[in-house]
């Protein structure tokens, strides 16, 4: 059952796969940015997949991490980096979750994206839930999603300048609105 | 001479009655809203100090209770709540993150609802007690009776200005 | 389509207009702005109306943006668990346990916490889950004109505060579950108060459904009101008590046993029509099945430590603290540097209040998250809102949106 979802998308998909993990009890597969959605169709339609529910998406910013290893011997879950593709390593890496319901498996899918080329295809026309789950994306991270219907700011003002769960964002830099004009009180 | 007197007892009277008969508009955001929602309860009753039922309208309530964070996107639509309310008025700030942020000290929480508004009674805690709630609502009625609210000195002293000015 | 091209053309020919209709309508755009006396926290909802009907809809939330997953990644592991409270406020229990076994997870503890240990996270985990439901019930039967179940539900949510103050010293915002265990043992007589507090919330359980369950105004306004399918509501990500009455199965509880679940007997209740009376149903009927829980919890629960042994992860206790030099060094680390936990991603999820509550933690081997982020029922739910309200009147609304249990915190994080 563990491997089965990864062989499967595997067998299916070769070099769209560029990687497969599994650790801690999830299956973890990194797709080209280019495949996602097809990637994502078949999981949903195939009915030994049958992965109807979608559980959440999101973004990490990988920029300034430096891996520490505590032993020899802890293994690594996931490299966040995928060894495999050719060029520099990318900032950034979107995150799926999909879950079956009928087969009760599950599978993390991740996408790495670079900096100068942030975008990829949306999901929202497979499954709904994914509209505001990108909109959040989009509005922490800056991730633009081709073909969403209403990508706008979900969390943040339309004022708001910058993407604020990036790493160079700092915490405490605020953009108010509105603020007291002491007079006479 | 006698006038004078005679308008102060009336305004300590007209205080004294404000302040029993306190409606309050809970703008509610967030966790402190459930400690509101516990004083407004029968355990510890805000009934019996008076400013039992809320109205939740800011043109129909005199104390408005900032209860929870207020964000930068929220600012604009507490400082037009607050604008839209007929004086005499006050403010609470309810918990700590409407007093000076708490420990969201981050791009998106405003570091207290005093940045917008100005604010009569402040209660820390996180959520406070409903004890805390009742013992800022006394402070608060007392500073109604002695007229040294916000609203209330403002139009003292702009009546103060306009007497002044024209006599 | 075509009808809402009719009314969006506004004023009509009069050969255009059918017999219901005999004046030309223009539809309207009203805002149920983030001041809602609904009390259910801040969201605004655009709604474009044809007289009381809804249209379309434009839910926006993130009034309470608060940035948990900012601060996560400049707090220590063990900082996070009051921000964790503030996500789902009513039920802060199950959010700290969910967080920490994602840490857990990450540390490879799962196995090793100690069985007390884990029966008393199900016990705080099942005492929130009832305060969750009486609250979202209570609130929402106050907001369609109930007051009395409203208040009569927030006495016995009063009595539950005090059992959890006692235990862990706050009344709502407990930060009571530690990485491995949690922070102390349960009171000498806490079983006791803990049964009998049961057996008076049955009571008063039985005296709000004698009120509210045959009653013809809340049955008319909640039965029928905002039908959801099946098909629609795995699509869309629904989880807990909102996907349960649409007629599906599933509970992470039963599908994923986490802690001691599995050696419980409970059953799950499940609706058919999607509806808000289903949804009211199966929060009540959850009620009682964390009551059974919490009584066989109480039974069976052994005694034995409550944190994990392990010096990389527990605190000392205070006397070593005090008294030795490499548990007071230890315990320096742990605040200063935090748990160092291994460099990984891992993703665990537990039944919270409004559904699968999640919490995806990156780590880079340091005692600070890289990131930390929650994946929110609420805000996956409230995305359902703007479907299931269209066609309805306005003040159908208001059963609807309660019924959905938005938590503000846990929405806009």
């Amino acid at each position: 059952m563990a491997g089965a979802v990864l062989e499967a998308l595997r067998a299916r998909f070769g070099g769209a796969i560029l990687e497969t993990t599994s650790a801690y009890g999830d299956d973890v597969a990194v797709v080209k940015r280019e495949s996602l959605h097809e990637v994502a169709a078949f999981l949903r339609d195939d009915p030994a997949m049958a992965m109807s529910y979608p559980c959440y998406c999101t973004c990490v910013d990988y920029l300034g991490m430096e891996l520490l290893t505590i032993s020899p011997t802890t293994p690594l879950a996931v490299p966040a980096i995928p060894s495999s593709l050719p060029e520099e390593a990318p900032r950034y890496a979107m995150v799926y979750e999909l879950r079956s319901i009928k087969h009760r498996h599950r599978i993390r899918i991740k996408v790495p994206l670079t900096e100068g080329d942030l975008k990829v295809q949306t999901l929202s026309d497979l499954w709904p839930a994914f509209n505001w789950l990108e909109r959040e994306t989009f509005d922490m991270y800056g991730v633009a999603f081709e073909g969403h219907p209403d990508l706008r700011r979900i969390f943040m003002y339309d004022e708001f300048i910058g993407h604020p769960l990036r790493k160079d964002y700092p915490k405490e830099r605020r953009q108010p609105l509105v603020r007291r004009e002491f007079s006479d009180e | 001479m006698g006038l004078e007197i005679a308008t102060t007892k009336l305004e300590d009277a007209a205080n004294w009655g404000r302040k029993f008969s306190l409606f309050t508009y809970p703008f509610v955001t967030a966790c402190c809203g459930m400690e509101f929602m516990s004083v407004a309860a029968p355990k510890y009753d805000i009934a019996r100090f008076g400013a039992e039922f809320p109205r939740f309208s800011p043109r129909q309530s005199d104390l408005l209770m900032v209860v929870g964070t207020i964000t930068e996107r929220q600012g604009p639509i507490l400082k037009r709540v607050y604008d839209q309310m007929a004086e005499p008025k006050w403010v609470i700030a309810f918990g700590v993150c409407a007093s000076t942020g708490g420990f969201y000290q981050n791009y998106s929480a405003m570091p207290g609802a005093d940045q917008v508004i100005p604010v009569d009674v402040y209660i820390p805690g996180c959520p406070p007690r409903p004890e805390q709630v009742l013992d800022a609502l006394i402070l608060l009625m007392k500073k109604v009776q002695e007229g040294r609210g916000h609203s209330q000195v403002r139009h003292k002293r702009e009546r103060l200005a306009a007497r002044g000015e024209g006599g | 389509m075509a009808e809402i091209k009719k009314l969006v053309l506004g004023r009509k020919i009069v050969e255009d207009l059918d017999e219901d209709q005999e004046l030309p309508s223009e539809l309207m755009t009203v805002n149920m702005g983030p001041s809602h006396p609904a009390m259910h926290g801040t969201v605004r909802i655009v709604l474009t109306v044809d007289g009381e009907r809804v249209v379309e809809s434009d839910v926006q939330p993130g009034f309470l943006h608060r940035c948990f997953e900012k601060e996560s990644e400049y707090a220590t592991y063990t900082q996070i668990f009051p921000y964790t409270d503030r996500l789902n406020y009513i039920s802060p229990m199950i959010n700290n346990v969910g967080y920490a076994m994602a840490v857990e997870k990450l540390l490879g503890l799962t196995d090793a916490v100690p069985v007390r240990a884990q029966y008393i996270r199900v016990i705080v985990s099942e005492i929130s889950r009832i305060t969750d439901h009486l609250t979202c019930v209570g609130a929402s039967a106050m907001e369609l004109g109930a007051f009395t179940p409203f208040l009569y539900f927030l006495k016995a949510r009063e009595w539950l505060f005090e059992l959890l103050e006692e235990l862990s010293g706050a009344r709502l915002t407990y930060s009571y579950v530690r990485i491995g265990g949690v922070v102390s043992d349960l009171t000498p007589d806490f079983h006791e108060r803990l049964i009998d507090l049961l057996d008076k919330i049955d009571g008063v359980m039985l005296e709000v459904e004698a009120l509210l369950n045959n009653n013809r105004i809340f049955r008319d306004r909640m039965e029928g009101v905002g039908p959801f399918s099946a098909e629609d509501a795995i699509a869309f990500g629904l989880s807990g008590p909102v996907l349960r009455a649409c007629g599906v199965d599933y509970d992470v509880r039963k599908d994923n046993p986490y802690l001691v679940y599995d050696r419980l007997e409970f059953d799950v209740p499940v609706g058919s029509a999607g509806d808000c009376l289903d949804r009211y149903l199966v929060r009540l009927e959850e009620m009682r099945q964390s009551s059974k829980m919490l009584r066989q919890c109480m039974r069976d629960i052994p005694a034995g430590p409550v944190i994990v042994d392990d010096p990389r992860v527990a605190m000392p206790p205070k006397k070593e603290a005090y008294n030795t030099i490499e548990a007071m060094i230890r315990h320096f680390k742990h605040i200063v540097d935090g748990i160092r936990v291994p460099p990984g991603e891992a993703y665990t999820w537990v039944e919270g209040g409004n559904g699968e509550l999640g919490f995806f933690i990156v780590s880079d081997g340091t005692g600070r998250p890289w990131k930390c982020y929650c994946r929110s029922p609420s805000l996956i739910n409230t995305q359902s809102v703007s479907k299931t309200i269209q066609g309805h009147l306005i003040s159908d609304i208001v059963p609807i949106f309660g019924m959905i249990n938005m938590i503000g915190g846990e929405c806009d994080k």
